[in-house]
């Protein structure tokens, strides 16, 4: 992780997640019997990963016996890697090089998808909690957190629509943003953007190239034209 | 007045009717059936009211509202997918444009994030005109809703007025970063440019201008008794729920609820070395929300001219490479907003660009309260209710 | 009128349709994103006021108005409605495209929801490029349109012959 000094975690910060880790690990417990699977430290933040099953009774747990009454959001993340991104060194400065390997980020994974939420608290300052837990690639359902934060709602519509996760219990699970004839579910990595596809970032012009990429200011590619006043043909 | 005594949605008073004043029509003949059903309505997405493309479809009986459904999604551009094919400097320049009324505001969790990650902090001189730019575009924000609020409940003049000081306050913003809004002004590890000669004292002339109209706002519209009838005890958010809606920033406090992430989130700009406090109102309706965000417009404008006193000299950009190359790590950043809370969960894996950006905007969670709170108000009471919430089409749909 | 059908119009009476027609635009009082802003203030604030030009922007109803501005990015969702809206305006109406979203869907070019431009649906008259265009881009734009306003031949108009759109800057 990078030095303290610079992200400059407060202490009170910290311990404020310890506290909030401490008291959802007395209640849910660790895996394999208990919920939580793995947790983390994103920059101040604890990430608790839990098991699915788990999912409503931790929402539960964080409204009424933690006071986290605040939803921030549930949204989804797909690991795999973005496909039509530019080639490490090429030079191309128009969409960046990612990497080509599946890799899991804070608090880990088990597969492709992840639900994930952030919970925090009106009365107590900083105190926030991310949660994540693995949907499996066949089976995209989860149980929805309507009937303890209603505002729940929305998040799981988006959350359907952008990755195609079912969530049980949901009063209706419909379009949000998009059209209702509307076919595929656009965040997933899989769904491509066609107008990239087809012609590449308009804004592309014929700059000289980055440093360090044949073509560039110190090996000059092109011979110097001589000077004729610009009255070229 | 307490919450307790005023009528929750839904228990809006009977009108009491005295069977003997129509005697007159006992013997009238009617030969059409009165059949009364429900009636839907649909409002938008092209309509006056509704401050853009927002689509609401209310079941009515007669003039109130059984239930109702916001259809969203007319602005909606696909701003998280194209997080992940643009570098970080593009993406800035992208996300001005999801809350469009008060655009560095949105880039400043953005740019925070992407420091917090690579481990690098702004230097202060830059700390401060980046507050000074966020307040200004809050204080922008807020001068056009308070003039627009009143446009929404039939007064014509607010807005001329919210438009002309808006001009004041976008004047600076120009001079500072060369666009009127979408300033695209914030670099990774700063700021781009320092602010030019003379502007200090223009600020300090513009912010004590804001303060008078502020006095003009409070007197023409927040003073007016038909605008206090039309919004006393019309739409209130009750604490809890409002919380567990997500309901956040001048919404929130006008419900009593004491928290601004200034002052209780993470620290992210020079908030804690100003003395300023934090407005809320117990009453929860929309002259509530009218109020706190008064209130807030003269409190940011006390803001800045602090800030002015107490700027420090210094660089602007700290030291970053050419290509930014943001190392792997996930961080979540919430700000507040004039809106209310927004966030960006950045989840990078070591390339020039974001691997996974979460936009967390705060209109989005503000406006899924309406189908709860609309039922039982009257129709002219949805645009009053629409006006207080204080929406951007941008900030719902990204 | 039956003499813009018939295709003569005599001049004099041209030049008075035409006058009186550029002198009292009725916009459709609708906008959709950053741009709307940007096209508010041109219209209702004290600086760049473009009623003075005899645009007012009253009508919230296409069925009254001769002038819609696109101002703002156009989604999939959205476009229908606008097909509908420039549908229900009456003849002879006039289209700005404000707004580089609005022109070719500006930097939303590869977004799997946005319509790449009006255009695809509506034929446009003035493009007003910028992001957002300044309220002066865009009382220049109404002012081209009021030129070309001004040189229209009501009845080539009536025949449907369309002339190439006005781009400002």
């Amino acid at each position: 992780m990078a030095d303290d000094a610079a992200t400059e975690v407060l202490p009170s910060r910290r311990e404020e997640a310890t506290e909030a880790l401490t008291r959802l690990q007395a209640e849910l417990g660790d895996a394999p019997n208990g919920a939580i699977v793995e947790h983390a430290d994103a920059f101040g933040d604890v990430v608790v990963r839990v098991r699915r099953d788990a999912w409503r009774e931790v929402a539960q747990v964080c409204k009424e016996r933690l006071g986290f009454d605040y939803l921030c959001f549930i949204a989804g993340i797909d690991w795999m890697p973005t496909p039509l991104v530019a080639e490490e060194g090429s030079g191309d400065t128009s969409t960046p090089a990612q990497p080509k390997e599946q890799t899991y980020g804070v608090a880990g994974s088990d597969g492709r998808y992840q639900l994930f939420a952030i919970v925090e608290s009106t009365r107590r300052k900083s105190w926030r909690l991310i949660l994540k837990t693995d949907l499996p690639d066949d089976d995209l359902h989860a149980d929805s957190w309507v009937a303890v934060y209603p505002g729940a709602d929305w998040h799981e519509r988006e959350a359907w629509e952008m990755y195609g996760f079912v969530f049980d219990g949901h009063p209706s699970l419909r379009h949000l943003y998009l059209p209702s004839e509307f076919e595929g579910h656009p965040l997933r990595k899989d769904y491509p953007l066609l107008a990239r596809e087809v012609k590449p970032w308009p804004g592309l012009v014929d700059v000289e190239p980055m440093p360090g990429v044949a073509g560039d200011d110190e090996t000059p590619a092109v011979e110097a034209s001589t000077s004729d006043g610009g009255e070229t043909a | 007045m307490t919450t307790t005594d005023l009528p929750q949605p839904g228990e809006l008073p009977e009108i009491a009717v005295d069977p003997a004043a129509f005697g007159h029509l006992a013997g009238a003949q009617v030969n059409v059936e009165l059949d009364t059903g429900d009636m839907v309505l649909n409002i938008g997405p092209q309509h006056p009211a509704t401050h853009g493309t927002l689509r609401l479809v209310v079941r009515l009986d007669g003039e109130r509202v059984v239930a109702a459904d916001p259809i969203i999604g007319y602005m909606h551009r696909g701003y998280e997918k194209l997080t992940e094919y643009r570098t970080y400097p593009q993406i800035t320049t992208l996300i001005n444009r999801i809350d469009w009324l008060s655009s560095f505001a949105n880039e400043v969790p953005f740019i925070a994030a992407a420091e917090q990650l690579m481990g690098i902090e702004a230097p202060p001189r830059a700390q401060y005109q980046r507050t000074i730019l966020t307040e200004l575009s809050r204080i922008a924000t807020f001068l056009l809703f308070l003039g627009e609020m009143g446009l929404q409940v039939g007064a014509i003049t607010p807005a001329f007025y919210g438009f002309r000081d808006r001009e004041y306050v976008l004047n600076l913003i120009e001079a500072v970063t060369g666009g009127r809004f979408h300033p695209n002004f914030n670099r990774i590890g700063g700021i781009k440019d320092d602010l030019p000669w003379g502007w200090i004292s223009e600020c300090r002339g513009v912010m004590n201008k804001v303060l008078t109209s502020c006095d003009e706002f409070d007197d023409l519209v927040a003073g007016n008794p038909i605008f206090q009838k039309r919004t006393r005890s019309i739409g209130i958010i009750p604490q809890e729920l409002g919380a567990a809606y997500g309901v956040s920033g001048s919404n929130l406090r006008a419900s009593g609820v004491d928290w601004d992430l200034r002052r209780d989130g993470p620290k992210y700009l020079v908030y804690d070395e100003l003395d300023w406090q934090v407005w809320t109102h117990p009453d929860g309706d929309s002259f509530s929300r009218y109020w706190v965000r008064l209130q807030e417009t003269r409190e940011s404008a006390r803001m800045v001219l602090q800030l002015l006193d107490q700027m420090p000299s210094g660089p602007l950009m700290a030291k970053v490479p050419r290509i930014i190359k943001v190392p792997e790590g996930e961080v979540f950043v919430n700000t507040e907003n004039p809106l209310g809370e927004m966030g960006y969960y950045v989840i990078s894996k070591g390339a020039t660009g974001p691997f996974r950006t979460k936009i967390r905007s705060a209109s989005f969670s503000n406006v899924s309260i309406l189908p709860w709170m609309l039922r039982g108000v009257y129709v002219p009471d949805i645009v009053t209710i629409l006006a207080s919430l204080y929406f951007i089409l941008g900030d719902i749909d990204r | 009128m039956g003499l813009v059908s018939s295709g003569k119009t005599p001049k004099p009476l041209q030049h008075l349709l035409n006058y009186s027609r550029k002198y009292s635009l009725w916009m459709l009082q609708w906008g959709l994103a950053c741009c709307a802003i940007e096209m508010g203030v041109a219209l209702a604030g004290p600086r760049y006021d473009v009623m003075r030009l005899g645009v007012i922007p009253f009508p919230a109803s296409p069925r009254q108005a001769d002038l819609i501005v696109i101002s703002g990015t156009v989604t999939d969702k959205m476009a229908p409605a606008i097909k509908r809206l420039y549908e229900q305006m009456p003849d002879p109406k006039y289209v700005i495209s404000m707004g580089s979203c609005a022109n070719c869907g500006g930097p939303y070019w590869d977004s799997y929801s946005v319509t790449k431009g009006v255009d695809q649906i509506i034929p446009v008259d003035v493009y007003v490029p910028g992001c957002p265009p300044r309220p002066e881009a865009f009382i220049q734009g109404i002012v081209l349109l009021q030129q070309r306003i001004m040189s229209e031949d009501p009845a080539e108009r009536w025949r449907g012959v369309t002339r190439e759109p006005i781009v400002v800057g």
